[in-house]
């Protein structure tokens, strides 16, 4: 069935991981090379984001870390000539390269054959007038807007569409004269004030309060078509289905309801021509059968990867095969081996999807949540009760909650208010109005939210008073303690509510709970994840634990040939797709060495969870209790803890007090350097240098500690009110602020206090050692100064401008410490550096971010060497050396501006990047081009705007300006820096400042700053801001948001700046070569 | 809430304890599984779940309570497929006491009450779904605590179950040009309902009348529980149908009894179809389509008689999908085109039969 001319294809990647295009894409694109390469066909990627797992070594076979854009599409197309090419594996990035070569005529020019849906179909579903026209075809209902020009036709629109309506002025920013109405009186009401803003208005039907529903649906080019899985969002419309919480199946549709959708979908998809998957969302009445699609999406999207996992039938492997021009009859059902792929997957259990926020480390950014994505992340639980799900789920989300109830409290103003207009804790603001006797109707009028969730919700509540009406654990009988395990209450919180505040240590408390509820028998069961509900065996272990059972599908051999890996969890600001690959690479190698892989991760957009990367895969909780619970099952070899970043580091100590065998390093060194005051004195009796720091409990202390070290300071509270948990302090004033605003100072939350030092270099130290001696190592070096966090730094590897001597001594360092900690697996060193002084910052005993960045640059994958070490199979030395190498990597950072209205773009101590790509260059400024190019920037043509901050940095920008000068480009710059550029004889343009404007004498005699950005008359924004003061602070915020929101290149910090400039000035796009990975 | 215990025993000796609901009462019957996620109310209305206990294999039930009876202007019922509950007892993981739908009147847990069929909750229906796969179906009770009952209990399969749920005499829906006879094995209301809607006059008979002496463009038969080797008197006026060479078609025991009487033989599933998802495809062709099914009973297609041949085949296990005539317009499947509930790709099977009328 398959056509035979398709030799060679190539897939476009997602790049970078970004908020709404995240992880999900690595597994889409990592499932569509599978199938390619089970067919034989010869595979091309294109992604620069090198830690992924689609980017490792055998995936595919020719590898370009290049941007995803037409210009270098087109030139690898040019040099690889493939016959086809799939662009719905990498997201709308992809998807929007693909359309864009498409109607350029690239693909036509070169033979390119577009594999699965048709350019045309996804066109139509992209535009919105297209699709509106194309559905309309076949009466399909979909949400119109119809504008008015005057009261009788604003009338005329409403008595067509029917109350409620929406009504709001066109053209109007923040939807000024805009509101809901329910009746002729109200229309004329809000019309008048809309149209004293506008000359039209728009009305809409008001879908206020309607389900949102979705499904996912496969058509193969013969015309058979299945959906794969229907969902459920928890929230109602209004807020992105990104930033809902989503059940699978839906839970309140009847039969009617349930296929009346389910054939829509089916219609669309025919008439549309998908050929592969797209996924279809409605709004959806609550009280008839009225209905409206939202939107469809014509590609593999989260909502795709997310029914793959909930379902377990692999959509983008299925996509690409169909692709190939099989049909759906021609494919096995990859669980049971035996059955097809064409049937619809059913679900014995229930899946609930949590967003993931970081909203706390962004300066600025409301916490209001709505139409657009803010999450950076997810969690899927799956269990046999909705109330089990969703506190599984709200424990995954890793954000300090142990449920839906037993809670620290959410602080609100108003809790009504914080019901009604949701943001990213609504679920908990649930909770305390249920703990506070809201009934589900009440909490149902401010939230719309279905009483059939809210009634679940109650539940747990009901289950948590009793609970909390237990004096002592033997009070709670059998089936209480029973009732409570079902509904996904945890060992720590029945503790919690039975002992409230106890002088006992929770933990002891837990493992109390946890002997007397064995005692009594009540165990959770392992389940299979089949596709059919258990009508045909599975030939896959796909699991999951719930206490509603009482039978374990699964038999352990009990043959200590077990490696469990703890994977990473939801993906988040600082732990992302990097440990994922660790994670993959970790149990590829355990296989490889004769043991059963194990996985125990709950991230749906990983590759980690896909059941085929493993023996055994737990899509379950990464808590001490359910690691424990799999682990007595299981009786491992061993414990990974050390590749799936901070979560599984936490629970080693933890796990190995319960006797549990962590492999690598032992649990009591890893508490060593993890415990600020033991890796401390470590430290100091090594006679290793790390900047002085303290923990304070009083303001006076501070001072005195301060006083000592001399500002700047670094500032991290461990009780913050509001804002990021770390600062730098730069004089008295601001530390008083922010430890009087922000946070606090007392006994219970004490504050850590660092000299901070300026003009450093850091330098990331990645290692394996064996016994505590380094098998493998890799020194690569921050391009900004110290200050800017390690995740939002540009890193380059090998290091590139630090003295030999300062490397020597890192290298000593680090092999003292492996030394005293006995390391034994993947560890990873900061070290701050400045004239051959090396000081070491922050030691971790695990896999960092930067591994996979390093392993990949070397092409010697440290985390095979790791787990090899961990394995106790002492591998040798690799003979490879950093010097060998006669080329560069650089990874860049990626940030999520754009999409977190009103956050500050600027960098700190804190890190707010949300994912990172990496590229090689044959040397520095190749690299960096390719690599900064790869994160959303552009080389400008033209005209550049600096504003350059305080003298040094001025100072350090001189260069740099001049090489802008030399290379012709016409240089705007605010007062200071255009005085400062005079007088160092560059030619510049003055600008205002924002708050220039209101000088009568300047305003009009020069450009306005926020003019040349909004009206893109400048296609790069250098703002490198100069103090903390607020009208600084301001006039900078203002330019740096200008920038994002005008999507115009902005840099912050001085010296990536420089690097960048004296990049593009030295060579141009069309002198980056285009080599492949192994070309290297 | 007053929880009171109850037992699911099976025929095998395997009990499994969980919470009575719905009717508190015992039952006994043929233990089957249904995979769908969706359809508890036409389900349990379903005349071909007579003699059998439920178990529903989704683990959430009740979650959009029960919609309201009634009927419509030709008699037929509103929401249901047929006028009461058939199922004998329904076995599930966990109760839904809140329920929420618009189109909801009561709960689950009333409606059971009210038909007196009783309901047990709090079991591993995937445990008891894999002993049903790997054993078979067999005959189960339900006991809820304090009631006496043991095996053994009467085999359903060696009752006539069609008799049982058959109608009693002829009945007429519907107006239009074209006549068809539906015999009722035990018809599913979405059934008439589809021919009504698609401006046919049915005339409902029962499962043993002779519908030969009737005027009529076509002949229906419908799906029915039960064995189908219990029904040669069906059979046998089929056969005389077939003489008139006019159209014929069928659903499940339809498709079973048309090929009884094109000389098949059927025989009993291990452990049937009962779901939303049976891939079925057109035998010879790339055209696939996902089915609602409901049978314990399949035709062996490689007994069918002269001038007949398979249609349809199951894609999962090979099992027979359908059959039709390769000259005259008779032709049967063995899953159910009028889903409700389930998926409605194969609708327009009624719109290829009346085109031939």
């Amino acid at each position: 069935m398959k056509d035979e001319s398709i030799k060679k294809v190539l897939l476009l990647g997602s790049g970078a991981l970004k908020i709404g295009q995240a992880g999900e894409f690595d597994y889409s694109g990592s499932q569509a090379l599978k199938a390619l390469k089970e067919e034989g066909i010869e595979t091309v990627l294109i992604n620069p984001n090198i830690a992924t797992v689609q980017t490792s070594e055998g995936v595919a076979d020719k590898i370009y870390f290049l941007p995803v854009t037409p210009f270098f599409v087109e030139k690898v197309i040019a040099k690889e000539r493939p016959q086809g090419i799939l662009l719905s594996f990498g997201g709308q990035t992809a998807l929007n390269c693909g359309v864009e070569i498409y109607k350029s005529g690239v693909l036509e020019k070169y033979g390119v054959k577009v594999l699965g849906t048709p350019v045309q179909a996804i066109m139509d579903t992209e535009d919105r007038d297209l699709f509106v026209k194309k559905l309309d075809e076949i009466e399909v209902n979909t949400i119109k807007s119809h504008s008015a020009e005057s009261m009788e036709e604003a009338r005329e629109a409403a008595h067509n569409l029917g109350y409620p309506l929406i009504v709001r002025a066109a053209y109007a920013l923040g939807g000024l004269g805009s509101g809901f109405v329910d009746n002729d009186e109200q229309l004329e009401e809000i019309c008048e004030k809309a149209f004293s803003f506008s000359p039209q208005v728009l009305v809409e039907k008001s879908l206020k309060g309607w389900k949102e529903i979705e499904y996912e649906v496969v058509r193969d080019r013969f015309d058979n078509c299945i959906t794969v899985c229907n969902m459920e969002n928890f929230d109602p419309l209004g807020i992105h289905t990104g930033e809902s919480i989503v059940v699978a199946p839906s839970q309140t549709l009847s039969n009617k309801d349930y296929h009346f959708l389910r054939e829509l979908s089916i219609k669309i998809i025919r008439h549309i021509g998908i050929v592969g998957e797209c996924n279809v969302q409605y709004a959806y009445d609550p009280d008839s059968m009225d209905y409206r699609v939202i939107e469809v999406n014509a590609r593999l999207s989260r909502s795709s990867a997310l029914a793959s996992k909930a379902t377990g039938y692999p959509l983008a492997f299925v996509a690409a095969k169909l692709g190939l021009g099989y049909g759906l009859f021609d494919l096995k059902n990859s669980v049971t081996k035996t059955t097809p792929a064409f049937f619809e997957p059913a679900l014995d259990y229930i899946v609930c999807k949590i967003p993931r926020w970081d909203l706390s480390k962004f300066h600025g950014v409301s916490r209001k949540i709505g139409s657009s994505m803010k999450s950076v992340g997810e969690v899927m639980s799956v269990g046999r009760s909705f109330e089990e799900t969703i506190q599984k789920g709200l424990r995954m989300i890793g954000q300090g909650a142990h449920g839906f109830v037993g809670n620290k409290e959410i602080v609100v103003k108003d809790l009504d208010e914080a019901l009604r207009e949701p943001t990213d804790t609504r679920i908990f603001a649930i909770s305390k109005a249920m703990l506070a006797g809201y009934s589900v109707d009440k909490i149902h009028d401010l939230t719309k939210i279905d009483k059939w969730f809210l009634g679940k919700l109650e539940n747990i509540v009901r289950t948590y008073h009793s609970l909390m009406g237990c004096e002592r654990l033997e009070d709670v009988d059998f089936g209480l303690l029973r009732t409570a395990k079902q509904q996904g209450f945890s060992d720590h919180q029945i503790q919690a509510a039975v002992f409230g505040n106890s002088d006992i240590k929770p933990s002891v408390l837990q493992d109390k709970v946890r002997e007397y509820r064995k005692s009594l028998g009540i165990l959770p069961v392992v389940k299979q994840i089949d596709t059919l509900a258990a009508e045909f065996p599975a030939q896959t272990n796909y699991l999951y634990l719930t206490y509603n059972g009482t039978v374990n599908d699964i038999r352990y051999e009990s043959d200590g040939k077990s490696v469990i890996v703890l994977g990473s969890g939801a993906y988040r600001i600082g732990s992302s797709v990097e440990f994922d690959w660790c994670s993959v690479s970790c149990l590829q190698e355990a296989q490889k060495q004769g043991y059963r892989g194990v996985m125990i991760n709950y991230n749906p957009e990983t590759v980690s969870t896909d059941y085929d990367m493993c023996d055994r895969l737990y899509f379950d909780e990464l808590t001490f209790e359910r690691v424990l619970d799999i682990i007595e099952l299981e009786t491992p070899h061993g414990v990974v803890v050390s590749v799936g970043g901070q979560i599984p580091n936490n629970l080693a100590l933890r796990l190995h007090e319960h006797d549990v065998p962590i492999l690598g390093t032992s649990a009591v060194d890893i508490d060593r350097a993890e415990d600020r005051h033991k890796f401390s004195s470590i430290v100091d009796a090594l006679g290793i240098d790390q900047p002085e720091w303290s923990e304070l409990t009083t303001m006076s202390d501070v001072d005195k500690f301060i006083k000592r070290v001399g500002y700047p300071v670094l500032v991290r509270p461990s009780y913050v009110l509001s804002g990021a948990a770390m600062n730098v302090c730069y004089d008295e004033a601001h530390l008083r602020r922010f430890l009087t605003l922000a946070a606090e100072v007392s006994a219970e939350h004490p504050v850590v206090i660092s000299q901070f030092m300026t003009r450093c270099k850091e330098v990331e130290f990645d290692a394996v050692a064996d016994n505590g001696k380094i098998v493998v190592y890799a020194i690569s070096e921050h391009i900004e100064y110290a200050g800017v966090h390690s995740g939002d730094a540009t890193i380059q590897f090998p290091a590139q401008k630090i003295y030999v001597e300062t490397a020597r001594r890192i290298r000593k360092v680090a092999a003292k410490i492996a030394e005293e900690l006995h390391i034994s697996g993947p560890f990873n060193i900061q070290f701050l550096a400045k004239e051959n002084v090396v000081k070491v910052i922050e030691c971790n005993l695990r896999a960092s971010r930067s591994f996979p960045f390093v392993s990949k640059v070397m092409k010697l994958n440290f985390i095979e060497l790791a787990t090899k070490v961990m394995l106790g199979l002492h591998p040798s030395k690799p003979d490879k050396s950093t010097f060998d190498l006669d080329y560069v990597g650089v990874k860049s950072s990626q940030f999520s501006f754009a999409r977190l209205q009103e956050a500050d773009p600027l960098l700190g101590v804190d890190m707010s990047s949300t994912g990172e790509v990496g590229c090689l260059g044959d040397d520095m400024n190749e690299a960096l081009l390719k690599s900064v190019i790869s994160v959303g920037n552009n080389i400008p043509e033209k005209k550049v705007l600096i504003s350059s901050g305080n003298a040094l940095q001025k100072a350090d920008m001189l260069l740099a300006c001049h090489t802008l000068a030399d290379h012709g480009y016409e240089i705007y710059a605010t007062g200071g820096t255009f005085r400062y550029l005079q007088e160092n004889n560059i030619p510049a343009v003055k600008v205002l400042w924002p708050n220039d404007e209101e000088n009568p004498e300047l305003k009009g005699r020069y450009p306005q700053v926020l003019d040349l950005i909004h009206n893109r008359k400048v296609d790069l924004v250098i703002n490198i801001p100069k103090n903390f003061t607020d009208m600084e602070l301001d006039n900078g915020y203002r330019i740096r948001r200008a920038a994002i929101d005008s999507n115009v290149p902005l840099f912050t910090n001085a010296r990536l700046a420089t690097a960048f400039i004296r990049a593009f000035c030295t060579m141009s796009l069309e002198d980056v070569q285009i080599k492949s990975w192994d070309e290297y | 809430m007053q929880q009171k215990g109850a037992t699911l025993r099976l025929a095998n000796g395997m009990e499994f304890r969980g919470w009575s609901f719905g009717y508190d009462g015992p039952c006994d019957g043929e233990t089957v599984f249904s995979t769908a996620m969706v359809g508890y109310p036409e389900s349990l209305t379903d005349p071909s779940y007579s003699g059998q206990i439920l178990c529903v294999t989704y683990p959430l039930v009740g979650n959009y309570g029960v919609p309201s009876e009634g009927v419509d202007e030709n008699g037929i019922s509103l929401n249901f497929e047929s006028e009461r509950i058939w199922v004998r007892g329904l076995v599930i993981s966990e109760y839904s006491f809140n329920f929420s739908h618009w189109d909801a009147v009561k709960s689950l847990d009333q409606w059971l009450k009210e038909q007196k069929i009783p309901g047990i909750y709090g079991i591993d229906t995937r445990a008891l779904t894999q002993v049903l796969r790997d054993n078979g179906s067999m005959l189960g009770m339900i006991v809820p605590d304090g009631v006496e009952k043991d095996f053994p209990v009467p085999d359903p399969n060696l009752d006539n179950q069609v008799a049982i749920v058959s109608c009693k005499e002829v009945i007429r829906y519907g107006h239009g040009d074209k006549k068809v006879v539906l015999v009722d094995c035990g018809v599913k209301h979405n059934i008439l309902r589809c021919f009504v809607n698609r401006g046919v006059e049915l005339i409902r008979v029962p499962w043993d009348y002779d519908f030969n002496q009737l005027e009529y463009d076509g002949l229906f038969i419908s799906n029915g529980p039960g064995n189908p080797e219990l029904c040669d008197v069906t059979v046998g006026n089929i056969r005389k149908a077939m003489e008139t060479g006019k159209p014929i078609f069928g659903i499940c025991m339809g498709n079973q009894l048309l090929a009884r009487a094109a000389g098949a033989k059927t025989y009993k599933l291990k452990y049937g179809h009962r779901s939303h998802n049976q891939p079925a495809r057109i035998i010879g062709t790339q055209k696939c389509y996902i089915t609602s099914q409901n049978h314990g009973f399949a035709v062996d297609d490689s007994t069918l008689g002269e001038g007949w041949e398979p249609w349809f085949v199951n894609m999962n296990d090979g099992s027979n999908e359908g059959i039709r005539h390769k000259s005259l317009p008779f032709c049967s499947v063995q899953f159910h085109p009028e889903a409700s509930s389930g998926p409605t790709d194969t609708k327009i099977l009624f719109d290829e039969f009346i085109a031939k009328l």
